[in-house]
């Protein structure tokens, strides 16, 4: 057994598929329609074989008040691997993307927050080197 | 809204809310999530987060946190403005004849 697609509920497929392309840069992977919506995929360009994201519709009555929620906390739906956190902090906010938590060092990792406009939080991290 | 001055007390007894106030000073404006990375990764404390969520209404009661509701995010702010009380009780006061 071996985990390939992860799922995350976005509000809108196709606004969906532009942030998590254009903006964050991943790659669509799989687009198959599969009744009123799509199975609807993408994957990071580093790793085009990997784990496969899917943009899965909000459509569920539950869903809504779940994500609200998590929202009003800050808690993150997804978490993704960054080289340096502090530069795509930049490069995002350069983009317009708006963060609940700026880049904070927690430990041994640093991380960061922000909000994906499909209802969604998303941490970004980065294991920062042991210092020698 | 002025919190009762026992309330502050009572607030600041405790050392998870003292953390809670030193991480607010450090970065003010932070969510529930971020607050409860802090005291865990930085400080060990193993509290739940419906404990950090507890603490965060004393600290509020008290008037020290202020939780703001900005979109559909929930941040957290400090307000010292209740401990200046303390300090104007009891106005710094040093013996002459102290070491």
């Amino acid at each position: 057994m071996r985990i390939n697609v992860t799922s995350i509920f976005v509000d809108d497929q196709a606004a969906a598929l532009t942030f998590y392309t254009d903006v964050l840069g991943f790659v669509k992977k799989t687009e198959v329609p599969a009744g009123e919506f799509l199975w609807l995929t993408v994957v990071s360009p580093e790793e085009p074989d990997g784990v496969e994201l899917l943009l899965e519709p909000s459509a569920h009555p539950a869903v809504p008040p779940y994500k609200k929620a998590l929202v009003a906390d800050g808690i993150p739906a997804a978490q993704f691997a960054v080289g340096d956190v502090q530069a795509e902090y930049a490069r995002l906010k350069g983009l317009g993307v708006t963060f609940t938590q700026e880049p904070t060092e927690m430990g041994p990792v640093t991380t960061a927050v922000f909000d994906d406009t499909c209802g969604n939080l998303i941490q970004i991290a980065a294991m920062r080197e042991a210092a020698s | 809204m002025v919190a009762a001055m026992s309330d502050v007390y009572k607030a600041i007894a405790d050392p998870t809310r003292r953390t809670i106030l030193d991480e607010l000073i450090e970065r003010d404006r932070q969510t529930l999530f971020e607050l409860c990375g802090r005291l865990t990764m930085k400080h060990g404390l193993t509290s739940s987060r419906q404990a950090i969520s507890q603490h965060l209404d004393v600290l509020e009661a008290a008037g020290l946190v202020i939780a703001v509701k900005e979109g559909r995010y929930k941040f957290h702010s400090i307000d010292t403005t209740p401990l200046r009380a303390i300090a104007d009780r009891w106005p710094q006061q040093t013996r002459e004849d102290t070491p």
